[in-house]
């Protein structure tokens, strides 16, 4: 068998069998669905235990405002005490909470009080703040001689649709809103695996020079293999984690959307958003995101997301390994990993920018240059980059890919076999040029 | 037959120069000792020829044939800086060592087998390197070297870390591998055991061959007809041109005197001109060690 097959295969079983894997492989997809689920379930399961709001109306003009919302388990009732009984009564009701409307002024309503034993949800606030302003203009409008319909009839809504002219002259409907948050991911993943695994690679190779393993291989096999090898191999597990995880993920969220099926439907009513009516822009946008995924081009950005880690990863892998061969221990890498890891920072700094203009010089050179290009570039993929562009693109990271990998294996030949010296830039550019 | 010949190999580095123009001739079957002080160019030589590093000049013949990669299969080396995946389990590392050496899976697991068998160590097998100890691991390594059957084995400072028992276990499969028609290039800093194994050696001093053959030959080359007498009374008005090197009162009642004397002078002809003098309880040619030999061809 080849013997880069062989290390591939060793730093892969290894890896994907320590604990740490297997711990980060289960808590990853559980810290995501988490991220999705939880809010969610959160908002519903306040809402399960019914809860009994008293309402004192000394104004006189609120009475019958309030009914019961059977979904969220509010009722409100409506009590004929002084605010002090309902006070000192209060702690043996089993009431949540109780409102108090004093007599109040209606250009200027001041002393509406909610009292409660706990802080009451912003949901709840804000649903009880909404009905009184409704209330209260609808009472204002009815003073003004001004009725209702025809105050709608004044508010006029406003949308403004966002289609993308592609090179073919197709017309494709865009949304900006779901094309940065699916470039923001794709690019922060891209960041993260490159760094998780990249780190992965440098550890490997302190490993190896720091238990002397090293010469042993390396008199069966040429210290280009050894490098590649062990960075294609961790490149294998970081992709069998990301499968993994999204895996996972799918499975969770099915099966947390099948025990509670009627959050899955409409998370957006359950959010707590208790101020957006109805006719909210936010709410349609959100009621249409699946519509507005359909805009990216999903196939294209899951082979560029796979693309471009890839890409990145075998690109600064390479550079992470020879970083790991210059160093006796984990310590000695810092002076080195601030010029390899430099560029990764910058494009993730500039993403704010870039996605201001994602198709402006900025982006446009920062997805040219291999360095920023796989962090960046994946940014500007959902909003839809020209060919040539995304082809050179990919040309120009290849090359990158060749390129550092051939310093890095000139770098790394040599530091595997030196022990206990400083290595400083001058020493590694001296290796640089050295003979084999 | 000669297994290796590395001729006239150069290798220069930024700032200084590690070989130059070093060639040896290492027999088919023999012990060679590589000798030589710190930063002499001993590892680089060893590299060369494990083709860890390229030589700049000069070419390296093992069974007559080139050295490339192929020949990887026929050497063993055991580094002075050696080591083992920590976290692997015994049988699994054996298992990968040997087969990026060429052997196939199953090849790999019945010669372990054997191995263990023979060093006394079987059910070792699922044990992680780092729950072993250090001799333990020295044991592990030297089957890492020689599982793949290679017709020369490299062995670079083997007995550091062991203990006298398993030296000596270590040194016995070395003189068995030799029996069995392999060649063992053995460096070392440990004159005794050169003395002890040693069929040839090579001495490199500041990156130059300064001396090399069989062992023999070189300690008869180094021979400087000294003889040491034991014997009580004065050696006085000899009729014999000598150089009193060393006088020393030997167990109290007599003396021990190390005398030099003309090259072509036998020991019997010492003897005979001793004997009337005083009287002899001991008389030995004194030949140089390897610690000697070394020393003197260093300075």
């Amino acid at each position: 068998m080849n013997k880069i097959g062989l290390i591939i295969i060793r730093e892969y079983w290894t890896r994907v069998r320590k604990k740490s894997f297997i711990i980060m492989t289960v808590l990853g997809p559980l810290i995501f669905a988490g991220i999705v689920v939880v809010p969610i379930w959160l908002a519903s399961s306040e809402s399960t235990d019914e809860k009994v709001i008293a309402v004192i109306d000394e104004s006189g003009l609120l009475a019958n405002s309030f009914e019961s919302d059977e979904e969220s388990n509010i009722h409100y009732k409506y009590i004929s005490i002084g605010l002090d009984q309902a006070k000192a009564e209060f702690p043996n009701s089993n009431r949540y909470g109780l409102l108090y409307i004093p007599k109040i002024d209606l250009s200027d309503p001041q002393g509406i009080t909610f009292f409660s034993e706990t802080n009451p949800s912003l949901q709840l606030l804000g649903n009880i703040r909404g009905t009184l302003r409704q209330k209260l203009r609808d009472i204002k409008l009815e003073r003004s001689s001004i009725s209702r319909e025809t105050l709608e009839a004044l508010e006029t809504s406003v949308d403004i649709n966002t289609i993308n002219l592609t090179q073919t002259g197709e017309e494709q409907q865009g949304d900006a809103g779901v094309a940065s948050a699916v470039g923001y991911v794709g690019a922060f993943l891209i960041y993260i695996f490159i760094f998780l695994y990249g780190a992965q690679v440098m550890r490997g190779v302190i490993e190896e020079k720091s238990s002397r393993i090293v010469e042993v291989i390396i008199s069966s096999v040429r210290p280009f293999q050894l490098m590649m090898g062990k960075v294609i191999g961790v490149a294998s597990v970081g992709l069998t984690q990301f499968l993994l995880w999204v895996g996972f993920t799918l499975i969770i969220v099915t099966v947390a959307g099948n025990f509670f099926p009627e959050l899955a439907n409409q998370p957006p009513s359950t959010m707590p958003m208790g101020q957006i009516s109805e006719n909210s822009p936010e709410l349609a946008a959100m009621q249409n995101i699946s519509q507005a995924f359909q805009s990216v081009n999903v196939p294209l950005l899951i082979f560029c997301f796979i693309f471009f880690f890839l890409g990145g990863y075998l690109m600064y892998g390479a550079l992470f390994a020879a970083v790991g061969s210059a160093a006796d221990s984990d310590t000695d890498t810092q002076q080195f990993m601030l010029p390899v890891s430099a560029p990764l920072i910058i494009s993730i700094v500039t993403l704010a920018a870039i996605l201001n203009e994602p198709n402006g010089t900025l982006a446009f050179w920062m997805s040219m240059i291999p360095f920023t290009s796989p962090v960046t570039m994946m940014m500007r993929v959902p909003f839809g980059v020209p060919t040539w562009q995304l082809l050179l693109s990919m040309a120009l990271l290849i090359g990158g890919f060749i390129f550092t990998t051939w310093v890095a294996a000139k770098i790394y030949r040599i530091g595997i076999l030196t022990y206990g010296t400083k290595v400083n830039y001058k020493t590694i550019g001296k290796w640089l040029f050295q003979r084999g | 037959m000669h297994l290796l010949e590395a001729q006239h190999i150069y290798k220069r580095y930024a700032n200084h120069e590690a070989l130059r123009d070093v060639s040896i001739t290492i027999p088919q079957q023999s012990i060679f000792g590589l000798l030589g002080p710190n930063g002499a160019g001993k590892t680089t030589l060893i590299r060369i020829i494990n083709q860890i590093i390229t030589a700049d000049e000069g070419r390296i013949l093992i069974k007559g044939e080139r050295l490339v990669p192929k020949h990887i299969a026929d050497i063993g080396y055991l580094p002075e800086e050696r080591g083992l995946y920590k976290k692997m389990k015994v049988g699994e590392q054996l298992i990968y060592l040997a087969r990026l050496k060429g052997l196939s899976r199953s090849e790999a697991v019945s010669r372990i087998k054997n191995w263990f068998e023979r060093l006394e160590i079987s059910g070792w097998s699922e044990k992680k390197i780092e729950d072993l100890s250090k001799g333990m691991q020295q044991k592990i390594q030297f089957i890492a070297t020689v599982v793949h059957e290679p017709d020369l084995i490299i062995l670079d400072e083997p007995f550091t870390g062991f203990d006298p028992v398993n030296a000596n276990l270590i040194k016995d499969e070395i003189l068995k591998l030799r029996e069995q028609g392999k060649t063992i290039i053995f460096s070392t800093h440990r004159m005794e055991s050169v003395e002890e194994l040693c069929t040839h050696i090579a001495l490199i001093n500041k990156s130059e061959k300064i001396l090399d053959g069989k062992k023999q030959d070189i300690k008869n080359q180094f021979r400087s007809n000294t003889f040491e007498v034991v014997h009580s009374g004065a050696i006085n008005g000899l009729d014999l041109e000598y150089q009193l090197l060393q006088e020393e009162v030997w167990e109290s009642e007599y003396t021990k005197s190390t005398l030099q004397v003309a090259e072509d002078i036998s020991p019997n002809e010492v003897l005979l001109k001793l004997i009337p003098h005083v009287e002899i309880h001991a008389f030995q040619e004194k030949v140089p060690t390897i610690n000697e030999i070394f020393i003197a061809a260093v300075r």
